[in-house]
């Protein structure tokens, strides 16, 4: 576009990389790095107090904490909750570096904000050598990268990356700032130095007079203090709170009704309108002529709305809506990709494969001489694998609710992304985006889904048109149908063993690759030749990055083909990893742990058997063990064991939650997550022919922690997803022989 | 006009009848702890108590409840707001992981252990698996619903 204001232009390409900085986690120097970068320069609360703590007695100490006069310590939290427990745990790091009383902490989501742009992770993956910066230059380069990320919108959750980015390096130096703040006052006020003043349960103390006072008596004094940015933190010996099962602060309400999410926004003095929308069945396609003549006679119906790139019905209540669009026939235009079925889809992969052939296409990553050592090879597998386009399908459908006056615009959403959906709207509305408010609660899932901010820019232009409130929903069928999908791929690996069945060559080619960029890379096995190549090919649904992004992908083509090799040298596949993992400790030593735990070896009744998979993603090692029953004929899951090093582990229950959570989420895709296209657009649409695992095929899962000690911690939301799947073929060539070399599972045995 | 008793109390409401339960109770009667997930019956989110027994409200014509008891989310609670055995083992477990499902999950948990106080894991899986969690926290709510039947102890909790 050549109208970008040189803003815009910046966040165009700085959307990018802030994106990648999150999801591409991978290259980030890590999360260890104890260093105070996270608090902002001059600290402003002054421009921040009537933002979020306009409360009665509330006092702003800095950014993230504020102390109100019951002495209640409330986190003030960047990143959105959506069931993965960021919330709590950032504001378990901040109290525990603050030295508060848990029971008296609260959180609270951080508005959508340039103020709370999250710095960290942007700095982190833009220039990590900043992150080690000496205590003189760190506010220049602190203030430096808070712009940077405030141009780029850098208000983003995902990539298992909230706990050791914003926690580690701004939640966690957010509390020890503002306890030594608080100390500064009272050491003022009591005229005592402030080394002789101890802080515990929210309380200041100096022992030697008796004195002491809770932290809401000296608030106000403590936001008068000088910031320090580089505090010293805690060393793990000294924490209280970190490192325990904390209960989740966000659990009461989940379970008694009062949650409020995005979907049940019902904005005080609105009178409230809703619409159900139509998109393009096929992208890139537009409406070309409607009859709505049966929608505009059904009951509650006010408005229909053709806009172009989709239509909508605007009605009292949203089953009004639904009902009314059902009935409008559409045509759309024609659309010019060339793809009309996966068999298409998967043909132009093919054809950018073969134009690659054995040595083509762009290098991703390389060592030795594969093409050489495959030539010299004793023993070789030539394999080709598949995976299918997949939707994220979080619980809570689509929505958004706009009120558009003349000079602004207020939105309610759930959003992973709130400053760009802030952006998304400003430009769609033509509205300067200090105009634009985004509202946000708890997020029903988001799985990469609620990265794009289509359905803020849509219910803009929505209410926008009709001048009153309207609360946009998408059904089921639209989300299913009409969104963002994890890509489809094909790959094809070639192994060379030698006449011992070491694997001495590895060569893979596969046409889609997003983040992170390591993810197809074999590297903990140390394979002496090894080529990893991208022949690039157009995909037909749009892309969005879905739970682990292309582990999703490359963990079930890699550990599957590393399960063929061991079967091809007639090796234990367990000890053949563990053989290849000799220069890779902490790997081995996850392998070695999950063997025990799911007394690997053991003889096991007809039927049934176990496979293994090992994958390290976003800083976290996981293996997984599977134990299938395919005495039926049909895979059904028996046993899943899973053990993972992340480091040190924040909230131990909470890690373990998310990792079966995650094992549920990658088996679910393995067993029937599919999409198929008729005609260009997505056949599948609602959860009877797009599947999910439920309760009576979900076994047992034990989760086992190791801390391998002083390495950056790793993330938990998404580590848990890649082992799973290929961990269930390796299991199912096992007990079957025959080897799983597409998804999903389930339609191959039914 | 559609007239039911609503968490023990009775309410008349506008609605066309063919309404979904689902949509009178959030949109008109401002109890948004139901949850719209899929619309056809397919995921339970919705499910509420109609006459005692779990029903999907997406696609439960609000005629169907006239006269009759309905009960959300919001009136499974004691009077003064106390948390059946379901809700605290549902905290106990830290079963929650986004929460969208979990109103539903607890209905039908709430309706099989009132109507089988001692179930098998076959029973939990007959009750449980129309209600589908995109989370996966299917073994904590299993754990749970054993922890609400007194058939193992609540994980212990750190303070």
């Amino acid at each position: 576009m050549n109208d970008m204001t040189p803003e815009k232009k910046e966040r165009s390409k700085l959307a990018k990389w802030s994106r990648r900085g999150f999801i591409g986690a991978g290259v980030l120097a890590g999360g260890g790095l104890l260093i105070g970068i996270g608090v902002r320069p001059g600290n402003p609360i002054g421009a921040l107090a009537p933002k979020v703590a306009a409360g009665e007695g509330e006092q702003l100490i800095n950014s993230w904490v504020k102390i109100d006069m019951d002495n209640i310590v409330t986190a003030i939290v960047p990143h959105c909750e959506m069931g993965q427990g960021a919330h709590s745990v950032l504001a378990q790091m901040l109290a525990d570096e603050l030295d508060a009383a848990w029971d008296k902490v609260r959180v609270m989501q951080a508005p959508a904000d340039g103020s709370y742009v999250v710095t960290d992770t942007a700095r982190m993956f833009v220039a990590p050598f900043t992150m080690n910066a000496a205590d003189w230059i760190e506010p220049t380069w602190n203030g430096l990268f808070t712009q940077v990320a405030r141009l780029a919108d850098a208000m983003i959750t995902g990539g298992s990356s909230s706990i050791r980015t914003t926690g580690q390096h701004s939640m966690r130096v957010a509390g020890a700032a503002a306890r030594k703040m608080l100390i500064g006052a009272a050491a003022d006020a009591w005229g005592v130095p402030a080394a002789e003043i101890a802080t515990r349960d929210s309380t200041l103390f100096h022992e030697a007079s008796g004195k002491s006072a809770t932290y809401a008596e000296f608030a106000s004094a403590a936001a008068e203090q000088p910031m320090d940015q580089t505090p010293t933190l805690k060393t793990s010996d000294q924490y209280r709170l970190m490192g325990r099962s904390k209960p989740r602060t966000d659990i009461p309400c989940k379970v008694d009704g009062t949650a409020k999410f995005g979907m049940d926004a019902v904005p005080e003095g609105l009178d409230l309108s809703y619409a159900a929308v139509v998109r393009p069945p096929v992208p890139g396609t537009t409406v070309t002529s409607m009859d709505a003549s049966r929608a505009k006679a059904m009951s509650g119906v006010l408005q229909i709305l053709n806009m172009g790139d989709f239509v909508a019905v605007v009605a009292d209540s949203y089953w009004q809506a639904q009902q009314a669009i059902n009935t409008v026939k559409i045509d759309w235009s024609p659309s010019d990709s060339p793809i009309k079925t996966m068999e298409d889809q998967f043909a132009v992969f093919a054809k950018a494969l073969d134009e690659a052939g054995e040595t083509g296409g762009k290098e991703a990553a390389a060592k030795g001489n594969a093409q050489d050592a495959l030539g010299k090879a004793a023993k070789r597998i030539d394999a080709e694998y598949r995976a299918p386009y997949l939707a994220h399908s979080p619980m809570e459908p689509i929505n958004c609710t706009a009120h558009v006056t003349e000079s602004k615009c207020d939105i309610w959403a759930s959003t992973q992304v709130p400053l760009m959906a802030r952006s998304a709207v400003a430009d769609t509305l033509g509205l300067d985006k200090d105009a634009v408010s985004v509202h946000q609660d708890y997020l029903g899932g988001g799985f990469g889904r609620r990265l794009g901010s289509d359905e803020m820019a849509m219910a803009a232009r929505i209410a926008k048109t009709t001048g009153y409130p309207v609360k946009v929903v998408w059904s089921r069928e639209e989300d299913t149908q009409k969104a963002y999908y994890r890509c489809a791929d094909l790959c094809r690996m070639r192994a060379g063993l030698d006449a011992d069945g070491k694997l001495i060559a590895y060569d893979s080619v596969f046409t889609q690759r997003h983040d992170p960029a390591e993810a197809s890379v074999p590297a903990m096995y140390g394979i002496e030749n090894t080529s990893i190549r991208v022949a690039e090919a157009p995909l037909h649904l749009p892309f969005q990055a879905w739970r682990s992004v292309d582990h999703s992908q490359q963990g079930f083509f890699v550990e599957s083909f590393i399960d063929e090799a061991a079967h091809t040298a007639g090796q234990d596949p367990l000890e053949y990893r563990l053989a290849m993992l000799a220069d890779a400790s902490r790997h081995k030593a996850v392998l070695e742990k999950v063997a025990q735990i799911s007394n690997w070896g053991e003889t096991l009744p007809e039927g049934k058997a176990k496979g293994v998979a090992i994958v390290e993603s976003f800083g976290t090692i996981v293996a997984e063990v599977i134990e299938v029953d395919m005495t039926s004929g049909k895979p059904r899951l028996s046993n899943i064991w899973a053990v993972c090093d992340a480091g040190y582990v924040m909230n131990p229950d909470g890690f373990r939650n998310q990792i079966e959570g995650g094992i549920v989420f990658g088996l679910t895709a393995a067993m029937y997550g599919e999409l198929e296209l008729k005609d260009g657009a997505v056949v599948q649409s609602n959860f009877h022919d797009y599947k999910m695992l439920r309760m009576n095929e979900v076994p047992g899962i034990a989760v086992e922690l190791i801390n391998s000690g002083d390495v950056p911690i790793g993330g938990a939301g998404e580590p848990g997803l890649p082992p799973a799947a290929p961990a269930l073929a390796n299991a199912i060539f096992a007990a079957t022989g025959k080897r799983i070399r597409e998804l999903p599972i389930a339609k191959q045995f039914a | 006009m559609a007239s039911f008793i609503l968490n023990g109390k009775p309410i008349s409401v506008d609605a066309d009848p063919a309404m979904p339960i689902l949509w009178v109770v959030r949109e008109k009667l401002g109890l948004s702890g139901t949850k719209f997930g899929c619309g056809i019956a397919q995921c339970g989110a919705c499910t509420v108590h109609l006459d005692g027994q779990p029903v999907r409200s997406c696609s439960t014509p609000v005629s169907q409840a006239e006269g009759r008891q309905v009960t959300t989310i919001e009136g499974i609670a004691g009077p003064e707001g106390e948390l059946t055995k379901v809700q605290e083992a549902w905290i106990s477990e830290q079963v929650p992981q986004c929460g969208y499902c979990q109103s539903g999950q607890i209905m039908s948990a709430t309706a099989l252990l009132r109507d089988n106080p001692n179930p098998t894991d076959a029973d939990i899986d007959a009750a449980m698996s129309g209600n589908i969690c995109r989370c996966g926290t299917y073994t904590r709510i299993r754990r749970a619903i054993k922890v609400a039947a007194g058939q193992v102890e609540p994980s212990t909790q750190e303070a």
